[in-house]
């Protein structure tokens, strides 16, 4: 048996083996040498490590390449530092952020969560007395409303961009991004002035759902819109080739090929107005009992929820707020998560 | 030999189509569904500055110019309780330096961060890295305000008036930093920094965006010159990206100017003009519309919505500002 010669693909631009160990050398030395700086002088704590490390790293590492590959070389690897220690401090707050709603909200976690509301208790009880049941029955309820007004006009806005291309296009876009940056506790406020003042005279979920649909509808139509546009032309000239009219064209052919992108669009959505707490403080009322109506009553949802065990401010109330946090974080999570999933395999089919 | 020509439609079978280029009825409709529903952030838009200027108007006619200037807020009733419209005072002037300050923070703090985490993402990033911290940036562009709020009061707080400890104590001859009486806590500075951490993933997605536009050829071009890296980005993305990066800031900007649950969290609103931005007293409109909203009478109510309606305005023009800029982005460079 011949031996056989395996040829293997050699990548010039990696890094060999030495230069690994070099920067491995630079690393060792800025962290050796922060340690020794806060062990003699007065600077404590992990501010004075983390900047001192940045510091010592930074400057061996301007030496090091200076003295080897010259000042270019030296520039780029201060700018290398800059940029790691830029998109560090942009992901350390969100690690702390996760850290910390899991740590303190697992404590308020039980089962009966779920199955219980708070008509009967007060937030400041023990934590295993009571629940969020009406909190995650409003919020569903909320957001279910929401849908059922904003997914229409937001993928009609959608579908004007993308297929009639009328004359208001880019009017319209540029509305839905100003209408995107209407503040929620103004959208809370149009609505108390338009509908419950004038009209209803009363907080109900559906008010709420109203204030909310303004924050969803640019959310889901900028979304749909990327969505459809990804869509191949050659499926439109397809279905007009084909004797389809243009409604046919987009409501048989367009549509359903963006259909994973919509429930996307929708996705989204749905997670930008879960946590949104200004309008439904204004609207909602926030009752602690199960509402299953939304035209009457108060309605309580996880942002009143979570608000009113942390205006309360006793200990377990703070710890009924964190974990009313916590079971929302997870809502936008697994929401999060959907979207990614489905959009992943858009693009890759 | 005369010919017959039979017609389709005389023995029975389908008509000759007339041949137009008038749309069909159907296509008709579907336009008009599609272009009314298209107008609604028209309508939703007009309706809300409709509303909010019709119950705020007689308020803004009473007050006057003194309702942006003033810094007072005064409900007075006259002997037999009712509402007097001559003395009450209105001015939402302090809680408008307030916001802007407090937004101004966030931007000085979270525009430098966001354009090098976009440089990291589109540059310096191997693949699988890039995917993760774009997915983790994203991700952190959809927590609710009230998360962040929370964190702010509870894990930041802590932490950051030791930084405004620090800043005072060697910064604290510029008049900014000074802090008269000592208290560090719920100031505009650490609002500031809860709003810098929410518009991080906003303006760092836009500069991303803005960045990976950048031609090619150009990129090339300057490696092929011998550039390294950090002389590429200097000599031909950043001139590129500049001003939808400035564009980028500004959408930030508007959004931290309307934020209300996280500040309202994390700021000790206090009906004053504070230009020290360590000193824990400060203001924002949206935050102070929620703070007297709760025990609001009907007149007060219609000068909150006469706030709202400033905030709807004023978040409007920047954002809208912010989108020209961004979107006549795509500068020269060299």
């Amino acid at each position: 048996m011949t031996e056989k010669q395996v040829v293997r693909p050699q990548k010039p631009w990696q890094s060999s083996p030495r230069e690994r160990f070099n920067s491995g050398l630079v690393l060792l030395a800025g962290l050796l040498t922060s340690y020794v700086i806060v062990a003699i002088t007065p600077m404590k704590g992990k501010l004075a490590y983390f900047s001192l490390f940045f510091l010592a790293f930074t400057i061996y590492d301007f030496t090091f390449h200076y003295f080897t590959r010259g000042m270019a070389l030296a520039k780029d690897a201060i700018a290398r530092a800059f940029v790691a220690l830029g998109i560090t401090l942009a992901v350390a707050p969100i690690i702390s952020i996760l850290a910390t709603v899991f740590i303190r909200g697992y404590k308020g976690i039980h089962l009966s969560l779920f199955t219980k509301d708070m008509k009967l208790n007060s937030v400041s009880d023990p934590v295993n007395q009571g629940g969020l049941l009406h909190a995650l029955t409003g919020t569903g309820i909320l957001v279910l409303v929401a849908l059922i007004i904003s997914v229409p006009l937001g993928i009609l806005t959608a579908i004007y961009m993308t297929e009639i291309k009328g004359r208001f296009v880019r009017p319209i876009k540029f509305l839905v991004q100003a209408m995107s940056g209407v503040p929620s506790i103004v959208a809370g406020l149009f609505i108390l002035s338009a509908i419950v003042y004038p009209i209803t005279k009363s907080y109900s979920g559906f008010v709420g759902a109203l204030a909310l649909s303004i924050l969803m509808i640019p959310t889901i139509a900028r979304t749909s819109e990327e969505v459809l546009l990804l869509i191949p032309n050659d499926l439109r000239e397809a279905g007009v080739a084909l004797g389809g009219t243009q409604w046919r064209t987009v409501a048989m052919v367009v549509v359903p090929a963006a259909k994973s992108g919509l429930v996307t669009a929708m996705i989204l959505g749905i997670a930008r107005i879960a946590g949104e707490t200004a309008p439904v403080l204004l609207l909602t009322g926030g009752g602690d009992s199960v509402n299953g109506n939304p035209f009457s009553g108060p309605m309580g949802s996880l942002p009143f929820y979570i608000w009113k065990a942390y205006a309360v401010g006793t200990a377990e109330s703070v710890t009924r707020a964190w974990a009313g946090i916590l079971i929302l974080l997870v809502i936008v999570l697994m929401l999060f998560i959907s979207a990614r999933v489905l959009s992943e395999r858009r693009t890759s089919k | 030999m005369s010919q017959t020509v039979i017609s389709p439609a005389s023995v029975g079978g389908p008509t000759k189509r007339e041949i137009t280029t008038q749309p069909r009825v159907s296509d008709r409709v579907f336009a008009g569904i599609v272009t009314s529903g298209a107008l609604s952030s028209l309508v939703i838009l007009g309706l809300i500055f409709f509303f909010l200027t019709f119950q705020g108007f007689s308020v803004l006619r009473t007050q006057g110019f003194r309702f942006i200037t003033g810094s007072n807020w005064q409900v007075v009733q006259d002997a037999a309780g009712n509402f007097d419209p001559k003395a009450t005072q209105f001015g939402i002037g302090a809680m408008l330096i307030g916001t802007v300050l407090s937004a101004l923070i966030a931007i000085v703090v979270a525009v430098p961060i966001s354009i090098l985490s976009a440089l990291f993402l589109n540059f310096f990033a191997p693949p699988f890295l890039k995917k993760i911290m774009v997915a983790v940036v994203d991700l952190m562009a959809a927590f609710p305000s009230i998360l962040f709020g929370l964190w702010g009061f509870f894990i930041l707080m802590p932490s950051a008036e030791y930084w405004a400890k620090l800043l005072h104590h060697f910064l604290g001859f510029i008049p900014l930093f000074q802090v008269d009486p000592p208290i560090y806590t719920r100031s505009p500075f650490i609002a500031g920094l809860v709003l810098a951490i929410m518009v991080i993933p906003i303006v760092t997605s836009v500069a991303r965006e803005v960045f990976s536009q950048t031609p090619p050829d150009r990129i090339q071009a300057a490696y092929a010159l011998g550039a390294t890296r950090w002389s590429m980005i200097r000599a031909v993305v950043l001139p590129y990206g500049r001003s939808g990066v400035i564009g980028g800031a500004m959408l930030g900007l508007g959004r931290a100017m309307g934020e209300t649950v996280a500040v309202y969290t994390v700021l000790n609103v206090v009906y004053q003009v504070n230009w020290h931005v360590l000193l824990g007293a400060g203001g924002n409109v949206a935050s102070m519309i929620l703070l007297k909203f709760g025990e609001a009478g009907p007149e007060e109510i219609k000068a909150l919505m006469a706030a709202g309606l400033i905030l709807f305005v004023l978040t409007l023009a920047v954002n809208s500002l912010a989108d020209l800029i961004v979107r006549r982005s795509g500068g020269k460079g060299r």
